[in-house]
């Protein structure tokens, strides 16, 4: 057992864990913020999506021992109070989800990918002649969907990230 | 998982008082790995928080920590403005999310996809030497057509070795006893030949400190990536490739391929042919036959045998503006 400490949605928590322990089984079975999904565990769905320190990544391809001291947002932290988040508006809004198993993951990944919109990040297809859809497609490939609700997450997402753009 | 222990390096002076083990990135592929058990270290080293993870402007070129993240390095201002081959390569590969984690070092020293090397129950050379091959008799669409042995036909999965080959860049290491070294990027990996378990050259503790771009890199330069989707899939062909012209003539001219072979191939052949003629599709077409002289499929990949080549050739026109047709 190793002695870690973890910002989660503001709060901090200390903790003794397995070395084993993905960053994905402490929120879910630690802290049971069990909004984070588990969906292949291996890095190839993007269910398990969370912010660390600002940057989206899959929580559960990382140790939860190499975030001591890191700060993390998942999709129980987006909203404020009763306040939806603009994006979980605009999920719902758009009708962006069926079974909704993988939003939270397509949620913590799009709140993210409006910061990469303000730092000026660039993805494989930007470009002046790049219609504004396929940025959103191309940065959200690391999400699947398979009730294949892409096209009125596309929506969602486009809504929102115009406004902020 | 089996179990580990975790270590935390604290400064790259710090290796030789470190207790050994695995070394750990940005993880994306070892936790992955370790999930199947295809990789089970008794400890893990994690080197995010060493001090390796920040770019450096040298003198005309770039110094670059090996956990810079590939987020970061695609980004850089420096790196699109003269390394465009290398963000372009960056930000084909993965997803934001898996950029956001992988590292630069990490990305050179990824295992390879090969489904086989990722299905225990199957023989695999990499993993398991000895075991046998079944990708040579098995589904073999993504394998090597260069380069390859009869023990082993995987690929290296990278992207950005691919261009960190084509800029010539150079590994910098450091061993536990604090020997230091410098490794051109084009011999950091190695073909399988009968050890196909080994991946590159490194020694047993020996770690990516450092990566650096070069000064003066060629002006002409671009990555294209053919797959199977239009994103988030892994290279069946890529091309990095960088070249000068002067006055008409071809300078500098530098070609890696990915996906077809066990390392980033440089086209050694086909960029002396290139250097200091002018440009012509006939030429290029000559060239990357030449190149591709003793490719050999091996059944589901026959077709890289011309894709490779055309690849590389579509891109060669792009950068030099030939438009003329000769079919």
């Amino acid at each position: 057992m190793k002695a870690i400490k973890i910002t989660v949605n503001g709060r901090t928590h200390e903790a003794g864990i397995d070395s084993r322990r993905t960053l994905l089984d402490f929120i879910r079975d630690t802290l049971n913020l069990t909004g984070t999904k588990k969906g292949c565990d291996h890095g190839q769905c993007g269910a398990c999506t969370v912010i660390v320190n600002g940057r989206r990544i899959n929580s559960c391809l990382s140790l939860a021992l190499s975030h001591d001291g890191d700060e993390v947002t998942t999709v129980e932290g987006l909203a404020e109070g009763d306040e939806l988040h603009p994006l979980q508006r605009a999920f719902i809004d758009h009708d962006a989800f069926q079974c909704g198993f993988c939003t939270p993951g397509q949620l913590c990944s799009a709140a993210a990918l409006l910061g990469e919109f303000r730092e000026g990040l660039p993805s494989a297809v930007s470009g002046s002649h790049t219609p504004f859809v396929e940025e959103i497609r191309e940065r959200m490939s690391g999400n699947l969907c398979r009730c294949g609700a892409y096209n009125h997450i596309v929506d969602a997402i486009a809504a929102v990230a115009g406004e902020k753009r | 998982m089996k179990p580990f222990d975790y270590h935390r390096l604290a400064s790259e002076e710090a290796l030789g008082k470190m207790e050994a083990g695995r070394y750990l990135a940005g993880g994306t592929n070892l936790i992955d790995l370790m999930k199947h058990q295809i990789e089970t270290p008794d400890a893990l080293v994690d080197v995010t928080r060493a001090g390796m993870d920040t770019i450096t402007e040298t003198d005309g070129g770039l110094m670059v920590g090996s956990q810079v993240t590939n987020t970061d390095l695609a980004s850089h201002p420096a790196v699109r403005r003269d390394y465009p081959v290398l963000s372009s390569a960056l930000l084909s590969g993965a997803t934001q999310q898996l950029r956001n984690k992988a590292t630069t070092g990490g990305n050179f020293l990824q295992r390879t996809r090969c489904q086989y090397f990722y299905d225990t129950t199957r023989a695999c050379n990499k993993r398991a030497p000895g075991s046998g091959c079944d990708a040579l008799e098995g589904l073999n669409r993504y394998h090597a057509i260069l380069g390859a042995s009869e023990h082993c036909i995987a690929v290296h999965p990278s992207d950005m070795a691919v261009a960190m080959a084509a800029l010539d860049a150079v590994v910098h290491t450091r061993k536990r006893d604090g020997e230091t070294r410098a490794i051109p990027a084009t011999e950091l990996h190695r073909l399988p030949g009968d050890r196909p378990d080994i991946d590159h050259v490194l020694e047993d503790g020996e770690l990516i400190t450092s990566v650096e771009l070069p000064v003066r890199p060629p002006r002409l330069q671009a990555y294209r990536k053919v797959r199977d989707r239009a994103s988030y899939a892994f290279a069946v062909v890529s091309a990095a490739v960088a070249l000068d012209v002067d006055d008409g003539r071809m300078r500098n001219v530098r070609i890696a391929l990915g996906g077809v072979a066990h390392k980033p191939w440089r086209a050694s052949r086909a960029e002396e042919m290139l250097e200091g003629q002018q440009p012509s599709a006939e030429l290029f077409d000559r060239a990357m036959d030449a190149e591709m002289a003793e490719a050999k499929g091996q059944g589901h990949n026959d077709f890289k045998i011309r894709l490779a080549p055309r690849t590389v050739v579509a891109v060669l026109r792009d950068l030099t503006e030939v438009t003329e047709n000769d079919e």
